[in-house]
């Protein structure tokens, strides 16, 4: 008789038969009712009306009914929580029962039911258990504890259940340890900025000699523990090290890769030149390529965590090369993550070894697979200098077997092949130019047209070629539309003479018949370039290009350092710092690799905070709706400013004036006659360098004066706004560029944000998410960019905020971290936001309730600041800080000094008062003083540097 | 930590659910569903799928999906070890571990999964604990539970649960005190067209069965200590002593157990015990292919390779075969292009061969692609690394153990491109 007996009788009207069961009085009767209906349970079906009979089961010596009971109770007591009830006091009385395996059985049951009326029950039972003579029942207890944090958090902290966790740490059996400190950890993910685990050398120690003891998950918990303690200095890492190498050697690979996070993060602080750094690194490698002969889920973990560590120390895997060849039946994961692999370790003395294997692969079936190592030929290429020329033999031979789907790759890995290496392997382009036919992906097309375009004088029948696809212009994808457009430019400028036709026909195409405003704004751009400077055309139209580099896909080095102390967990298996995971921590803090003590090297963040300069020529240049009117001027065109949507009406005038123009400017080109149009020539050189953000300039200031005059009719108009800065390099978003401001309009915080596309590819599926910051702010609607974003395009877009998010204190108060989507990845970046957006407008308060407040804030809350070198006079500065919410109460003039009083309300309810001094009399004499006075004076530095920009404007 | 799990069969139903925590709804496995779909083969589902809200970690064994889900940043490595560790418990106790024997002993697996995991948390996965806490259901005692009416839950606390030797319980009695042994390699390797070793390890495992009385310590010594350089021990494993002296000194626990897995990596150099020749070769315009294939052995020791088992995924546009086998029986499956041979054992005087022709779909042209060759072989009485025990020894306890000690080589993943 098995248990699948339990299933066959759920039918209707088998509640009842159930419930008489349970109720019955032979003990064996019972115990199979009860089975039954965990039976049913454990498939899905509610089985909650049966609670009060079931609980009847519970007082019973048999432990296996208890036990299936406690099963039913977890399930259920959520659902019917005043039933549950009933329950407590056989809870209470199994806590005492002389078995401590009942005991521990009861607490842990009890902290498993999620009904608050419980957890007070619960709290004099736990006490006692944390406590208990038995270390099984304590180290369930301590497990209890998390869970009861989960359910009341405030109910531990008042018991003070979490120092006597603390105390456990200290316990003299393992497992209690191990499980306090897993209990602790999951506690502290909660409050990222409490200090629950406060690590110290004893308590580390503790820590190690608990872990040659107690089980493996323990000492997975009490690795990943240890690996948040900061050593004093390169002896006591050292040591620590020496304690955890032998966990390398550990059955369970967690806890040989937790280990293996412990000695990367403290190998940082041992001098490179110490012998026990080498051992360590040799002792680094068997353990990891031992990781790929465990089951392929495993592997695939291994390998996401080998990518990182390959990545910041190579010189560990150097050698291992070969366990990173891919099997034939490996499942598709491991393959291309071994493949990932391979090219981070390909260097000079294995290149022959890789290629060979890549280009075995590259006959396989799998066709992502496939192309994958197309793909890697060409980055090996890239990354070894050496085998470039052995990489394009390569590819040419797989060109040769004409597998559609491999030619199509190769032509999109050799064209990043002749960026990197110019004029080296033009030879082969004879060969591409015979496949041209079979080219049908939009990112192969557009591969092959910038080849020919760039060559274009060394190809003879370039202009066949491109003539050819310009055939079926309308039909092709943007990115293809794209770059044709601009490889007949270079093909017109190279070779004058006979391509004049041709580039008529593709700038009408691109300017008259198409929707895209990019592709007719890069047509414009073009055409006015070729007509009015054709010698500027040349050099920005064939200006040299950025070389590529093999460091385009690795990881950021501050990232890659973040995700180095994450090694093993999640954050590693996707390449994203634990920030990204908005829904999973709760509060995050940032871990870094210690600094090497004795050696100089720094682990200073690089910079980061340049604008990717855009792909050389590739990019159009954004312009500026203004210059538009100036150009059709100088055009003698009737045209409407370049950046309106609308249709441009194809006008015949338009047409004759674009070709008499072409011809002088052919002219110029032709007799290499430099004048005539130079000043149009600069106005263009200027274009790119005019960012779209500065339209956008602070003007808030000088209105609000205006404005103010007459009271607080107008104001939220003329609140301060600060101009926009990029938040988001395009560089670091794969082509989005970011920059936005912050402003408050009407009582409502807006983040203005200025969305531009710098990639190739049209950019859709935008959303935003504020990870918790210090007031709340949360988007109050979903980011609206309703169409798509196609390369080049700039969008401007205003989000309205709330401030009724979650709430968590950042550092600085003002950062906001946000995560920006759309259809090609999640990007993450943080900005500061002035923190007068959050002054409400009744923040007005009367004058008998401000003095009770000043007095009632204590003396050592008040802060000092000044302002120098304003030359406002007290009303100015009124009205300035009125326009943003900071209103005087009171004015009085003291010894030449004017004193306003003025009171903020900060819209989480805060009242910030100020004192601002300003001195009349004397005009040399212009800083300003100011005294902030707050209940929470960590506001204050805040409050004040707002004031300074909003007077300063 | 770890918040429910989820058996998925593999028509896709969801025929098992426990949870740790707040009840996670089974809609959750949805982005499962999909990522299964998505998949070419089963296996092909990506072990991590991360939902809005939860993460999936997932591992594939027995044709049966064991989907948990977290909340929080957990390592994925620990979600995989104990999943797998839940399969094995499964197995150790049911036999086997199918949609059927799970179902059967629905309620044990509850109380297991129960007894595995507190709030996430690791309790007891150790078997032998898990033995003592929860009987593993035998004909037996549910004849004598019906009868007596008693129950498969232990009432006492296990004693391994807190001793230093967690994995060993006490008063363990036998009449027929024995200790066995097994080396067992298995050999992966990738050999190129030209029959050279592309790469070449070997992953060996020694599992024991121990069935000794009371606590016995154990030491057991190498001839060529100096292979293992890359081992995982059991825990009972005594580090410092392996360390110091290169010698495995332990207190077994009782029953089966895996004392500690080794791998010879590539760096060394590692016999191939086998060797292929072949010649399969597709005329362009013609709708004939060649296939030859002939076997030998190698690097053997003197010792003789049995159980041989060819198998090869021909293009896909071979329509059929007529193959002759000198020996041995072969089939192949005009649907998925499997090619089988089941040679047996190879004749070092008559070697093995397959030779024949292939038909292809008339007027296709050439396949572009290579069958790669798989095999499999066995080796008795030898490790093919050449690892050696010198001998094993017991203490702690007076009687005399009867002990034994066999060698295996096998492949494991043996491939040849052609």
């Amino acid at each position: 008789m098995t248990d699948s007996k339990y299933f066959t009788t759920t039918k209707k009207g088998e509640i009842f038969e159930l419930k008489a069961e349970l109720n019955s009085d032979k003990k064996e009767k019972k115990k199979e009712a009860v089975k039954k209906v965990i039976a049913s349970m454990t498939v899905g079906k509610d089985v909650s009306a049966l609670f009060p009979d079931v609980v009847n089961c519970m007082q019973t010596d048999n432990l296996e009914l208890k036990k299936l009971v406690y099963l039913y109770l977890m399930n259920y007591a959520k659902s019917q929580p005043d039933m549950a009830i009933m329950a407590v006091n056989t809870f209470v009385k199994d806590c005492e029962d002389p078995n401590p395996l009942i005991r521990a059985l009861a607490v842990r049951t009890m902290g498993c039911i999620r009904v608050d009326k419980i957890t007070e029950y619960l709290c004099e039972p736990l006490r006692k258990c944390l406590k208990d003579e038995d270390p099984y029942v304590r180290k369930t207890a301590a497990v209890c504890v998390a869970k009861l944090h989960d359910i009341n958090a405030q109910l531990v902290e008042d018991q003070g259940f979490l120092d006597t966790l603390k105390d456990l740490i200290s316990d003299s059996n393992p497992m209690v340890v191990a499980n306090a400190v897993a209990a602790l950890s999951e506690i502290a993910e909660s409050h990222p900025n409490s200090n629950l685990l406060d690590l110290n050398p004893q308590s580390i120690n503790k820590l190690l000699t608990a872990l040659n003891e107690c089980t493996e998950w323990g000492q997975i918990f009490i690795l990943d523990c240890l690996a948040n303690y900061a050593p004093r200095d390169d002896r006591e890492s050292q040591s620590i090290c020496e304690r955890v190498t032998p966990r390398l050697s550990h059955a369970n690979s967690a806890v040989v890769l937790s280990a293996v996070k412990v000695l990367m993060k403290f190998m940082e602080m041992l001098p490179k030149d110490l012998d026990y750094y080498g051992t360590l690194l040799k002792k680094l490698a068997p353990p990891l390529v031992t990781l790929l002969s465990a089951e392929p889920e495993l592997q695939y973990v291994a390998l996401r965590n080998i990518n990182l560590i390959v990545q910041k120390r190579p010189e560990i895997l150097k050698h291992e090369m070969k366990v990173f060849f891919v099997k034939y039946n490996d499942p598709i994961y491991v393959k291309l993550e071994k493949l990932d692999i391979m090219i981070r370790l390909a260097s000079q003395a294995n290149i022959a070894q890789v290629l060979a294997e890549l280009k075995e692969y590259a006959t396989e079936v799998d066709v992502d697979f496939v192309r994958k190592a197309v793909r890697a030929i060409g980055r090996c290429a890239i990354k070894v200098e050496q085998s470039a020329e052995r990489c394009v033999s390569t590819l040419l031979d797989l060109i040769q077997t004409k597998v559609n789907y491999v030619v199509q790759e190769a032509i999109v890995v050799i064209k990043d092949i002749f960026r990197k290496y110019p004029n080296k392997y033009e030879s082969v382009i004879a060969t591409l130019c015979e496949n041209l036919d079979s080219l049908d992906e939009p990112e192969a097309r557009a591969a092959m047209i910038w080849i020919v375009g760039e060559y274009a004088e060394r190809i003879d029948n370039a202009d066949e070629l491109l003539e050819s696809f310009l055939e079926g212009f309308h039909d092709e994808s943007t990115q293809v539309q794209l770059q044709l457009l601009t490889a007949i430019v270079k093909l017109f400028l190279k070779k004058p003479t006979e391509t004049q036709e041709l580039v008529q026909q593709v700038l009408s195409l691109a300017t008259q018949d198409s929707d895209n405003p990019d592709l007719r704004d890069r047509g414009y751009i073009y055409w006015r370039l070729l007509s009015t400077d054709p010698v500027a055309a040349k050099e920005v139209v064939l200006a040299e290009k950025p070389l590529i580099s093999e460091e385009t896909d690795l990881i950021e080095p501050t990232l890659l350092e973040e995700l180095i102390c994450h090694i093993g967990t999640l954050a590693s298996v996707y390449h994203k710092p634990p920030s990204a995971f908005v829904e999973g921590s709760r509060g995050v803090m940032h871990k870094r690799l210690p600094a090497r003590t004795g050696s100089g090297e720094s682990t200073e963040s690089p910079d980061v905070g340049t604008i990717a300069g855009g792909s050389g020529t590739e990019t159009a240049p954004s312009i500026i709706p203004s210059q538009g009117d100036l150009l059709g001027d100088l055009l003698n065109l009737d045209l409407a400013p370049p950046t309106t949507t609308g249709p441009p009406p194809p006008t015949s005038g338009m047409q004759m004036g674009g070709m008499d123009l072409l011809g002088g400017g052919l002219d110029s080109l032709l007799g290499g006659d430099i004048g005539g149009s130079a000043a149009m020539g600069a106005g263009f050189g200027a274009v790119p360098a005019v960012m779209p953000a500065s339209l956008n300039a602070p003007m808030g200031g000088g209105l609000g004066d205006l404005f103010d005059l007459g009271g607080g009719v107008g104001m939220p108009l003329g609140a301060y706004i600060p101009p926009k800065t990029v938040w988001l390099p395009a560089m670091k978003a794969k082509g989005l560029e970011i920059s936005g401001t912050f402003a408050r309009r009407a009582g409502v915080i807006q983040m203005e944000l200025t969305l531009t596309n710098k990639a190739m590819s049209v950019m859709t599926d935008f959303a935003i998410q504020f990870n918790r910051n210090s007031f709340g702010l949360a988007p109050a609607g979903p980011l609206q960019v309703l169409s798509p974003l196609s390369p080049n395009q700039t969008i401007e877009v205003s989000l309205p905020l709330s401030t009724v998010g979650p709430v968590m204190k950042m550092e600085p108060l003002n950062n906001l971290q946000v995560a920006v989507k759309n259809n090609i990845d999640v990007f993450y970046f943080s900005c500061q936001y002035p923190i007068s957006m959050l002054f409400v407008e009744d923040g007005k308060m009367e004058r008998q309730v401000f003095l009770a407040t000043w007095k009632d804030i204590p003396n050592e809350n008040e802060s000092q600041f000044q302002i120098k070198d304003c030359h406002l006079n007290s009303d100015a500065a009124s009205n300035k800080l009125q326009a943003s919410n900071i209103f005087t109460i009171a004015k009085r003039t003291v010894e030449g000094q004017d004193m306003l009083y003025m009171s903020i309300k900060l819209s989480n309810g805060i009242w910030v008062l100020a004192e601002l001094r300003v001195q009349t009399g004397n005009p040399n004499y212009t800083d300003l003083e100011i005294s902030v006075k707050c209940r929470a004076p960590e506001v204050s530095q805040c409050v004040f540097q707002c004031c300074e920009a909003v007077l300063k404007n | 930590m770890i918040h429910s799990l989820f058996l998925v069969n593999s028509s896709g139903d969801i025929f098992l659910e426990k949870h740790w925590k707040s009840v996670v709804s089974r809609s959750v496995c949805d982005y499962f569903f999909e990522a299964q779909e998505r998949a070419s083969e089963p296996e092909n589902v990506p072990p991590v799928i991360p939902t809005p809200h939860h993460y999936l970690i997932s591992v594939l064994r027995h044709r049966i999906y064991f989907v948990a889900v977290i909340q929080s940043e957990v390592p994925p490595l620990f979600v995989i070890e104990f999943l797998h560790r839940v399969v094995d418990t499964f197995q150790d106790y049911f036999g086997v571990c199918t949609e059927a024997a799970i179902k059967d002993n629905v309620v044990v697996v509850y109380e297991l999964l129960e007894e595995m995991l507190d709030n996430g948390f690791p309790l007891a996965t150790e078997s032998n604990i898990l033995k003592e806490l929860i009987k593993p259901p035998t004909i037996l005692r549910t004849v004598v539970n019906t009868i007596t009416g008693s129950t498969n839950v232990g009432e006492q606390l296990p004693t391994g649960q807190l001793s230093v030797v967690p994995w060993r319980r006490t008063g363990v009695k036998y009449t027929n005190n024995e200790a066995y042994f097994d080396v067992v390699e298995e050999i992966d390797a990738i050999i190129d067209k030209s029959g050279s070793t592309i790469t070449a390890e070997i992953q060996g495992v020694i599992d024991a069965c121990v069935k000794l009385t009371g606590m016995p310590d154990l030491t057991l010594s190498f001839m060529n200590p100096r292979l293992l350089d890359d081992v995982s021990f059991h825990p009972c494993v005594r580090f410092k002593r392996w360390e110091a002296e290169r010698i495995l000194s332990f207190i077994p626990p009782d029953g089966n157990f895996r004392l500690l897995s080794y791998h010879v990596s590539s760096q060394n150099l590692v016999a191939i015990p086998v060797y292929v020749k072949h010649n399969i070769t597709f005329r362009e315009g013609s709708s004939q292919g060649r296939f030859e294939l002939t076997l030998g052995p190698k690097q053997t020791m003197g010792k003789g390779v049995e159980a041989v088992l060819v198998n090869s995924q021909l293009p896909r546009g071979v329509l059929n075969t007529n193959l002759n086998p000198s020996q041995g029986t072969y089939t192949f499956d005009p649907v998925t292009k499997l090619l089988t041979w089941d040679v047996g054992k190879i004749n070092p005087q008559k070697l093995p061969s397959l030779k024949g022709s292939m038909s292809l779909q008339a007027g296709a042209s050439k396949p572009d692609e290579n069958p790669t060759i798989n095999i499999q072989f066995k080796i008795q009485q030898s490790a093919l690394s050449g690892l050696k025990v010198n001998r094993l020894d017991m203490y702690g306890e007076k009687y005399k153990p009867f002990k034994g000690i066999k060698y295996m080589t096998k492949a494991g993943k043996f491939q040849v491109r052609t």
